[in-house]
């Protein structure tokens, strides 16, 4: 399966998106300037990490207009595969490729540190590895991942099956504590109706070899692949 | 002319940082305070062939389209 991996000014997790789909899942992988309208016929496109345009405004508001955005919006209409991580979700949001917005953590601090996720939706491309329950280690690094969403829309996005990842312990309970930002039911990923577009602030990319302290992040891109390999 | 535009979170959204200066302000002294929400200011100035009413609707498609995230922010302006 061919990645292509997204760069905005500002980006900073490009290079790990692509070497853990490039080095570590054997893909071929090409990079995007934003500039570009062209996303080089790769079969999923990842939205890294970063601070796209100095985060200026709002998180992800500025990258949302730019020309390669577009190309992205008519790949995902087709059921391309759209994985946004961390500014890479927040900039999704913004696209309204994703339902919701980000406010600032509810600590209002930046919290780095590895966090447990519970695989909520085991049916879409990107958790098909996985079994729902699944408890992951994935780094999260990010002061915007308060996740938003009037109760009504929210209460439509739950019926879905669209909350793809939630904060947990590491026994897998969805507890306060374990909510590291104040998001809404401890949401940590969310997908859009047809499960092709998966938003998540922690960075599977971060969490992909041993060296890492975790291979969990493995499983995310695993399951992109295999979904296709079907096909 | 000239548009001021100004951004705030919605009543309905909670504001963590309006909440810490609250706080802060009520540790200071200032204990009849009831409320602070903090939000965002845009000065736009507008080519001055423009009518009043053209630049009324710019300043509102911007507002809209742009400055806000309309899922947690809401606006107002003012034209000089």
């Amino acid at each position: 399966m061919k990645f292509g991996v997204l760069m905005f000014p500002g980006s900073n997790c490009e290079h790990d998106a692509y070497h853990a789909v490039r080095k570590v899942m054997g893909q071929p992988a090409e990079f995007i300037w934003h500039q570009s309208t062209d996303l080089k016929d790769c079969q999923a496109i990842i939205v890294p990490g970063g601070f796209s345009y100095g985060d200026y405004l709002r998180t992800g508001a500025i990258a949302r207009f730019s020309p390669v955005m577009g190309a992205v919006r008519r790949f995902a209409d087709r059921g391309g595969l759209v994985l946004g991580i961390c500014n890479g979700f927040q900039i999704l949001l913004e696209s309204g490729l994703l339902p919701g917005a980000m406010l600032r953590n509810r600590g209002l601090k930046y919290v780095c540190r590895q966090v447990s996720i519970r695989v909520e939706n085991a049916r879409i491309p990107f958790t098909g590895l996985a079994r729902e329950g699944d408890v992951w280690n994935i780094p999260i690094g990010h002061m915007e991942g308060n996740y938003t969403l009037d109760a009504d829309a929210f209460q439509k996005l739950e019926r879905n099956r669209q909350v793809v990842f939630r904060y947990c312990t590491p026994d897998g309970e969805t507890t306060a504590d374990s909510n590291p930002n104040g998001s809404v039911a401890n949401v940590a990923g969310i997908c859009n109706p047809h499960g092709n577009v998966l938003g998540m602030m922690p960075h599977p990319e971060r969490a992909s070899e041993p060296l890492l302290g975790s291979e969990h992040g493995v499983r995310l891109f695993q399951s992109m692949i295999q979904s296709r390999s079907q096909a | 002319m000239k548009a001021r535009v100004y951004v705030s979170l919605k009543k309905s959204v909670l504001d963590p940082q309006g909440k810490t200066i609250h706080h802060s302000l009520q540790n200071i002294g200032f204990r009849k305070i009831t409320e602070v929400r903090q939000g965002k200011f845009f000065e736009i100035d507008f080519a001055s062939e423009l009518t009043r009413e053209e630049v009324q609707a710019e300043v509102e498609k911007i507002a809209r389209d742009v400055l806000t995230n309309p899922v947690i922010e809401e606006f107002s302006y003012r034209i000089e």
